[in-house]
């Protein structure tokens, strides 16, 4: 019949897990006919999500067409839809569809989802999705193409996440989401959502945004949903009025608020991604077609859009970036020990009170909920570590965070103490002192005076050599580098440093910390700034010299867009402190030289007591101020935006090429996921690797690519 | 609790026995106990939930913190039956944290013991409002699992090991009164499966049962809302081919006998005050109850004792009680009953929906389903004034619970 077409398609991926559509005839309670109720499970446990391939799909559009015809002899009252538990169907099966080299397979498969999809309208009888967990993506558009809708208050991981993925909803759900819950809640769940960590919604937010007609909570929920839908077929008036009522509600729009949406998405893109990758623009497109065109035509154009899509490199750098870095890389540090050789944490010292060591108890306090003491010089900077401490404690409290409980458990957990006799017990002591050799090597051996042989001394250093901080221990292989990205509790990743003595319950502990810190743990070995500092002092490098040589500012600092990065390199160091900066720059200068280009004008503009070169004007503009430029001396050769971003290109291939070549991490892979979790750079740029190996700027460089 | 406060020293107030009143009835589809019953693979405490949150949303009136108490009973109370029941089906339903909860087990009259239990705290004025019901998942549990029996119980002959097999008390019960014989039992079986079918036709059975969603490996979700164990059109020869697993040539077999099942039943109990406090309808008014102890051996005459001393306490003769609901655990047991008090086989007072033999036994489970289905009775049958509730409970006991009939003329007037 009608799915012949797809055999061909579904033939390219013979070991699909099939999630099956699985047909069950419920009566309906009160007499209201047969619902025959269909159950989308791949037969595995929870731990494997079900997905749709083109044999899922295939399967699924056939079971519709025979409910269909059942539906015609009038043998059912109504079809529905629902899930094994904790998914209703996760999305589109991603290995699958990156794996479609072919664009006219890529088409195959859009119009599969559609061929199928479509049925949910043309059954004869009503349909109705019963939204019981995860519905991303195509999971979503099976439900938003059903007549009707429940969703449970358990359901987590509902939307449409293909703008963060590099697609477009294009199984329907770009044009019938609008339709439904109005274009301003239809931007916020196609293009808001997934450019904001790709954010999902719950049962209850989807409910509240009107995805869903009816709310039920997961004790009775399919019950429930059934005597609804029960309700519904049998043309119950208080139930058909109130789904009318809703849906009205959401859908009196007009023009101009389809319009306004579209706009408002357009410039929410601008800002999150500088319009970097092409799928978001591309949902934004169909959306504003959308409102004049029919499905069908819709339709058309969701295909072609989501066929070319599939053949870019931002959907590849995405799934690749997503699937076996984020979600399984990460889960899985390369080169981590065997985690049993971990040792139990029961108390934790903190060496400093300044802000970094303030964050790192507050952490360590609210994950290992272990006791916490931090050490400073004097009773004032100890005081003043615990009231931060304290202080957060309380914001979480405020935010709902914590619970009045969990607050005071925290807060009696953390102590301070001007005598590092505090940490007599602990199993693992961090120092985040000055970044000074001298005064690390100071504070080591006098922890180490005081405290059992077992016990773990971590530097949270960003810069120095953590081989040479442990060099005059007793016990030099307790000390491992835990380098953490500010702000603390936000920067996900975790740099575990290996130095040659460290041991392997030392490493094991390191990472089961991590672990329990709710980090993403990557080992690096003992190299001048680890990973994420080098990479990005070789870029603040490369535009810190073309400024100096004479390019200006604006030029300069908006070079990398095409990149997509999450702030300008300019903006960065602001952020970071242009002193911070700085001192990074210079060990990496000192350990590798011209390669890492210190600016002789940033040195003025700190020694001014200058925060950074953009300054917002009184009209909200950001620009140099004279004042600035002027204790400056810049050369007279500018750059073109071409060349700086080939350059910079060129420098961190050059600079990644070297650190693999050392040892610095096992794989491109670790540089992929470091620079995604420490520095934010984006999924479509698959971390980094990939995009310099589709810039040429790897071949240029290094005569191969990494991957 | 909205108790005014106490003035005077609890002690020294003169305490009044407040009216009890069943509010509510529910059941899960009762399932045959086993890997291809309905509820294979299923949770008991989930099917308590679904009754428990079912009684909330048919009792809207009811604020949920106001219920002072949730007494649910298991025979086996371990694994998914275990727990303290009543407090995690309290939670896992939604039910306020500040809603108690315990569980309860006296075999087969669990649930029974849940209601009188909770009746008695009501009257005392310990509760206003409270849940009782009763759970067996035999295919989780069967019968007699992790059972311990104290070897005293062989070495001083206190009870023949026989009596612990519940079929072999059946056998007993035939030897006892030979004038049960298997003909009649049969005959009781068959008209009690007719019963149930008859009920089910005429819809008297679905309004009190709760649908319950279940899914199997490879078969996709299902919705649960008929009893499972039922025979239809089962006929006195159907039965006659039956072996009978107790005994060679004996007269207990799986046809004149209710099966292994699993199943849930929740009630919703008040004080009459409370009730109309609420607005909650009144459907039962407690009249009296009374547990006791027979032969181990012969288990089933057990309803004998207890409908004895319960129609002692109420002032009642047998004459009195218009409908029995008795549960039939054996087809056997009921006819001792039946014959003790001299009532005939067929007689249109008794299980009017059928019994336990068609509709299953889950065994801790079912005192609450004879109410639920007394409740439905007394609305149909204005003309009767009091119904019983009854059932032979494992080790020799009996319960009967007696109930007045609020659509009767005289409801509210003392018995004469």
């Amino acid at each position: 019949m009608s799915f012949e077409r797809f055999e061909e398609l579904a033939g390219l991926v013979p070991n699909e897990i099939v999630t099956h559509s699985l047909v069950q005839d419920v009566a309906l309670p009160g007499g209201a006919g047969t619902l025959a109720l269909i159950t989308l499970d791949n037969g595995k446990d929870h731990t494997k999500p079900t997905t749709l391939g083109p044999n899922t799909l295939i399967e699924f559009g056939r079971t519709l067409e025979g409910l269909k015809e059942r539906s015609s002899r009038g043998e059912i009252a109504a079809v529905a839809i629902t899930g094994k538990p904790y998914f209703l169907v996760a999305g589109a099966d991603l290995s699958t569809v990156k794996s479609l080299k072919a664009e006219k397979h890529g088409r195959a498969m859009a119009e599969l989802g559609h061929a199928a999809y479509d049925l949910l309208g043309s059954l004869g009888v009503p349909s109705f999705a019963f939204i019981n967990g995860v519905a991303l993506g195509g999971g979503l558009e099976i439900a938003l193409a059903a007549d009707y809708r429940t969703v449970s208050t358990g359901a987590n991981g509902l939307g449409l996440p293909e703008a963060f993925i590099g697609l477009v909803p294009g199984w329907g759900g770009v044009y019938r989401l609008p339709r439904l819950v109005g274009p301003a809640s239809a931007v916020k769940v196609m293009i808001e959502n997934p450019l904001s960590n790709n954010r999902m919604l719950d049962g209850s937010a989807a409910y509240g945004i009107g995805i869903a007609d009816a709310l039920f909570e997961p004790a009775d929920f399919l019950e429930q949903s059934l005597a609804w839908a029960a309700r519904v077929v049998a043309g119950d008036p208080a139930t058909v009025q109130a789904v009318e009522a809703r849906r009205a509600g959401f859908t009196a729009y007009s023009d101009a608020d389809w319009d306004a949406a579209a706009a408002a998405g357009r410039a929410f893109i601008q800002a999150r991604t500088g319009n970097a990758a092409p799928a978001p623009s591309r949902v934004l497109d169909l959306f504003e077609a959308g409102k004049t065109l029919t499905r069908e035509q819709s339709a058309e154009a969701e295909c072609i859009a989501l066929a070319e899509l599939m053949q870019t490199p931002e959907f590849h750098a995405t799934v690749y970036a997503f699937l076996e870095l984020v979600q399984k890389r990460a889960k899985r540090p390369a080169g981590a020990p065997d985690a049993k050789l971990a040792r139990p944490v029961t108390k934790v010292g903190v060496v400093g009170a300044g802000l970094m060591a303030s964050q790192l108890v507050l952490l360590f306090a609210r994950q290992l909920k272990v006791p916490v003491v931090l050490t400073d010089i004097d009773q004032a900077r100890v005081d003043k570590g615990v009231a931060y401490v304290h202080a957060e404690v309380d914001k979480l409290l405020g935010k709902k965070k914590l619970s009045q409980d969990a607050a005071n458990r925290t807060k009696a957990l953390v102590s301070g103490s001007v005598s590092k006799e505090a940490f007599a017990d602990a199993d693992f002591v961090i120092e985040a002192v000055f970044e000074e050799m001298g005064v690390k090597k100071q504070v080591f051996a006098e922890v180490e005076a005081v405290v059992s042989p077992e016990c773990i001394l971590a530097t949270n250093t960003s810069s120095l050599s953590v081989t040479d901080m442990a060099t005059d221990l007793a016990h030099p292989e307790r000390v491992v580098g835990f380098h953490f990205f500010n702000p603390v509790a936000a920067m996900p990743l975790l740099e575990i440093v290996r130095a040659p003595k460290t041991d392997d319950a030392v490493l094991a502990t390191a990472f089961a910390l991590a672990k329990q810190l709710k980090k993403n743990a990557v080992l690096v070995q003992d190299a001048p700034a680890f990973v994420v500092n080098r990479i990005l002092g070789r870029m603040f490098g490369e535009i810190t010299k073309v400024f100096d040589e004479g390019t200006d500012a604006e030029t300069a600092d908006n070079a990398l867009r095409p990149m997509g990065l999450p702030m300008t390199p300019f903006r960065l160091l602001a952020l970071v402190g242009l002193p911070v900066g700085q001192h990074v720059q210079e060990s990496l200068h000192a350990a590798f030289g011209d390669r890492f280009h210190v600016s002789a004008n940033q040195q003025k503009l700190i020694d001014a007591g200058i925060k950074g070169l953009w300054v917002r004007d009184e009209s909200g503009r950001e620009t140099v101020p004279e004042s600035t430029l002027a204790l400056m001396e810049r050369g007279s050769s500018p750059s073109s935006s071409e060349e700086i971003l080939r350059r910079t290109q060129d420098a961190l291939a050059d600079e990644i090429g070297r650190m693999l070549d050392e040892g610095v991490v096992a794989a491109p892979e670790d540089i992929d996921l470091c620079v995604i979790m420490g520095a934010g750079w984006p999924m479509h740029l698959g971390g980094i690797t990939p995009y310099l190996d589709r810039t040429g700027a790897s071949e240029r460089v290094r005569g191969r690519t990494f991957r | 609790m909205s108790q005014p406060a106490a003035t005077t020293p609890a002690r020294a107030a003169a305490r009044s026995v407040r009216d009890v009143v069943f509010v509510d009835g529910v059941r899960t589809p009762f399932g045959k106990a086993g890997d291809k019953g309905i509820y294979a693979g299923m949770r008991a405490d989930d099917l308590v939930v679904k009754c428990i949150r079912d009684l909330l949303r048919r009792n809207p009136s009811l604020p949920p913190e106001r219920i002072d108490d949730v007494a649910i009973a298991a025979t086996t109370q371990t694994g998914d039956q275990g727990l303290t029941i009543g407090r995690t089906a309290a939670l896992l339903a939604g039910l306020p944290r500040t809603v108690p909860g315990f569980a309860i087990d006296r075999m087969c009259a669990g649930a029974l013991t849940a209601v009188t239990t909770t009746a008695s705290g009501i009257a005392f004025g310990a509760y206003d409002v409270a849940i009782a019901g009763g759970v067996e998942h035999m295919g989780n549990h069967p019968m007699g699992e992790g059972a311990d029996p104290n070897p005293r119980f062989l070495s001083e002959r206190l009870v023949d090991p026989a009596a612990l097999n519940m079929g072999n008390t059946a056998e007993n019960l035939h030897d006892r009164f030979p004038a049960i014989t298997k003909d009649r039992t049969d005959a009781y079986a068959v008209r009690s499966q007719a019963k149930l079918a008859a009920a089910y036709a005429e819809n008297r059975i679905q309004p009190d049962l709760v649908p319950v969603a279940g899914r199997k490996p490879g078969e996709g979700w299902t919705l649960h809302s008929v009893d499972e164990p039922p025979r239809p059109g089962t006929t006195v020869e159907d039965l006659a081919q039956l072996r009978t697993p107790f005994r060679p040539h004996g007269r207990v077999t799986a046809g004149n006998a209710a099966g292994l099942n699993d199943g849930a039943t929740a009630a919703l109990l008040a004080s009459a005050d409370s009730a109309a406090e609420l607005g909650l309808p009144v459907r039962m008014l407690l009249v009296a109850y009374a547990f006791a102890g027979v032969e181990p051996e012969v288990m089933g005459i057990g309803p004998v004792p207890a409908t004895e001393k319960a129609l002692r306490q109420a002032g009642l003769g047998i004459e009195d009680i218009g409908l029995f609901e008795i549960n039939e655990a054996f087809a056997v047991q009921v006819l001792s009953f039946l014959d003790h008090f001299g009532i005939a086989d067929d007689d249109p007072r008794v299980n009017r929906y059928g019994g336990a033999i068609a509709v299953g036994h889950p065994l801790a489970s079912s005192g609450v389903r004879l109410m639920t289905q007394l409740a439905r009775q007394f609305e149909e049958d204005p003309s009767v004034r009091y119904g019983m509730t009854t059932m032979c409970i494992g080790l020799g006991m009996g319960a009967t619970v007696i109930w007045e009939n609020p659509h009767h003329a005289d409801y509210g007037q003392d018995a004469a």
